[in-house]
């Protein structure tokens, strides 16, 4: 019962964290103009916030490099089950220009398993709603098939509760 | 009392960039700060040797999305003068325009994270607003919303149609209204003073002393200003820079709310004079020898260094951005300051980490 | 592009005579002439006029750091070191080349006869 409950509102109004990971801002102010009034993701219940553990979604541009991939990594571990990853920007998609660069791991997918692409340097508001969207969904389908198994669910779950 | 230990970001909800501080407080007053770097940085400057110096072009404007167009124009100013290219006179007012768009929705931006870090949360979301219609502008001109990538060494790729001139002005006019009647609740504001004014001072004398550029360098009180060096069409409009005196948070947070009408005014005198003819000049040749060059982006002043050896590829770029020169005034600005002031005064000085670490 | 050359010794002292004029420290770069020498440039500026000093190292022989007289200078001094493996000797506050890079990354990416340009391939 408990469980359906935080199931379905999670799937309601999923929250949000966005992690920068060395992008050029150009993604990055993006993903801020989605949240204010012109864009404003908040109108599908969705909020920005900034600890990984009351998280549900990943936001993550720009490409990886060898530092951050530890702080990404922790990231992607804090945050309960189930999650959903978008990579936004051509950076995150493959490493975009920066790709030959001596300090670039490559795009996000390298590190962690991401659900959701969107194209685009910079990607547009519009495209990062829509990626948004359809990361909804999957965490929707995610959610109704997720049995706890092996407690790690049930485990994050009642940490969070 | 004891001394402690308070790690700052990498991944904070005030900052949009990983910046970790490390702050050493006793009781809630800061003692030291020590600055890790490296979540961003992806070596830039490296692939001047994979990519020949016009594609350099494209490389330099993703060292920052918010200031892109002044870090291409920067570039192609340093290769244009070691090239000897005299760029088209309606290039040069075009790219005054572009730049003072794009330094319009820097301050814009800026003055939005700034309300955040005070908690004025609606104040965020009105500055943003106002913002849009710039990003709409730079949309509807160059064809992204971001990078406005219109710079090409010897000139620009883009024109501007009269009619576009006129929309740009028309909605310059909204922008201008609606900025005015964000003056009281932004500068008049009894909470507002009490977050920033007297936090994180610095003195004009200190400034100097630590390479200190831009709006926080004018915030001291020293009127410097790269724009007072006539690049592009500088040189024919009326231009002075914005100053403040007394070098605290509310001092910077005025320059930058002032600059934004300047920026306004400028793009106005521009449109007023812009001649017609040419956009781009002949490119002929590769570049040889040395160059420097120096333009003043929303943050302060960016240098560029190249060196070619009349071969494909660039020998050497060296980019130095505004963010650099202003982390060590940054370090000199917390130490005394309460843990809770810590935020402000951090995007007092508007860090750009992606810039600072290339 | 006017610049005036110096011998490392010299540096100290001609940086502190900058100081002493009122000239504003804005950076240095770093060029790699090939493998075992490198150009070092120190970028001043005063009433913007920019006025350089250049000296030439090589990488067994360290150039003193000027922390001491521009604070402002550790960044820079700082990054020479992560990225080019040159050493600065009195450094006010050392990272010791770990400001930007990681071990991965263990050669100074910047050196003439740097391994090829990516550690971690992208297949
Ligand atoms: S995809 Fe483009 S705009 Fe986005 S972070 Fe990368 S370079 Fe910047």
């Amino acid at each position: 019962m408990f469980e359906q409950i935080t199931r379905g509102s999670r799937v309601k109004s999923p929250w949000l964290l966005h992690y920068d990971c060395s992008s050029c801002n150009g993604c990055d102010i993006e993903v801020i103009a989605c949240l204010t009034p012109v864009y404003d993701i908040e109108r599908f219940g969705i909020i920005n916030v900034g600890n990984p553990l009351h998280a549900d979604i990943l936001l993550v541009t720009g490409a990886v490099n060898h530092r951050n991939r530890k702080v990404l990594e922790n990231l992607y571990e804090q945050m309960p089950h189930p999650r959903v990853v978008i990579a936004i920007g051509s950076c995150a998609l493959s490493g975009g220009v920066f790709r030959e660069a001596y300090n670039v791991v490559g795009g996000v997918d390298k590190v962690i398993a991401v659900d959701v692409y969107v194209p685009g340097c910079a990607a547009k508001p519009e495209a990062i709603i829509d990626g948004v969207l359809l990361g909804l969904e999957k965490f929707k389908k995610l959610s109704n098939n997720w049995r706890g198994v092996g407690g790690i669910f049930r485990e994050a779950e009642t940490n969070e509760s | 009392m004891p001394v402690s230990t308070i790690p700052f970001g990498p991944q904070h909800p005030v900052l949009p960039e990983p910046i970790h501080l490390k702050l050493t407080v006793e009781d809630e007053v800061i003692k030291e700060v020590v600055p890790a770097l490296g979540y961003v940085h992806r070596g830039l400057e490296k692939l001047a040797g994979t990519r020949d110096f016009h594609q350099m072009v494209q490389i330099v404007e993703r060292v920052c999305g918010i200031c892109s167009m002044m870090h291409a124009m920067c570039y192609c100013e340093c290769v244009e003068a070691m090239m000897g290219i005299e760029t088209p006179p309606r290039a040069r007012y075009l790219r005054l325009i572009w730049s003072e768009l794009n330094r319009l929705h820097s301050h814009l931006l800026w003055l939005g994270l700034f309300a955040d870090s005070f908690g004025f949360e609606s104040l965020f979301m009105q500055f943003w607003k106002i913002r849009e219609k710039v990003m709409d502008l730079q949309e509807a001109t160059a064809g992204n919303r971001v990078i406005v990538s219109v710079n090409v060494i010897g000139g620009l790729r883009r024109d501007l149609s009269p009619e576009q001139q006129q929309t740009i002005l028309n909605i310059l006019d909204r922008v201008e209204d609606e900025m005015r009647l964000l003056e009281k609740p932004l500068l008049g504001d009894y909470t507002v003073m009490k977050r920033t004014k007297g936090k994180g001072i610095v003195s004009a004398a200190r400034a100097l002393e630590l390479g200190c550029v831009g709006p926080t360098l004018r915030g001291s009180g020293v009127a410097q200003d790269m724009r007072q060096l006539g690049y592009e069409a500088y040189g024919d409009l009326a231009f002075e820079p914005r100053v403040e005196k007394d070098g605290d948070c509310y001092s910077r947070l005025k320059v930058r709310y002032r600059e934004v009408f300047q920026s306004i005014d400028l793009i106005r005198q521009a449109m007023e004079k812009i001649p017609a003819g040419e956009i781009a000049a002949v490119v002929k040749g590769r570049p040889e020898g040395e160059g420097l060059a120096r333009v003043e982006q929303p943050r302060g002043e960016v240098f560029y260094y190249v060196k070619a050896d009349g071969k494909k590829y660039l020998e050497r770029i060296r980019i130095r951005t505004p963010t650099f020169a202003n982390v060590p005034v940054l370090l000199a600005m917390l130490p005394g300051m309460c843990l809770s002031d810590v935020p402000v005064i951090v995007l007092s000085i508007d860090p750009c980490i992606s810039c600072t670490e290339r | 592009m006017r610049a005036e050359t110096i011998t490392p010794d010299q540096l100290v002292g001609a940086c502190a005579r900058m100081k002493a004029e009122g000239f504003r420290f804005v950076t240095m770069t770093c060029t790699a002439m090939d493998e075992n020498s490198f150009e070092l440039l120190y970028h001043f500026d005063k009433n913007l006029e920019l006025s350089t000093l250049r000296l030439t190292t090589s990488k067994d022989s360290p150039v003193h750091s000027i922390t001491a007289v521009y604070f402002a200078a550790f960044l820079v001094e700082n990054e020479i070191q992560d990225l080019f493996g040159l050493r600065f000797p009195g450094l006010a506050l050392d990272y010791n080349r770990t400001l930007y890079l990681d071990e991965e990354i263990r050669d100074a990416p910047f050196c003439k006869n740097a391994a090829a340009e990516k550690n971690t391939a992208a297949e």
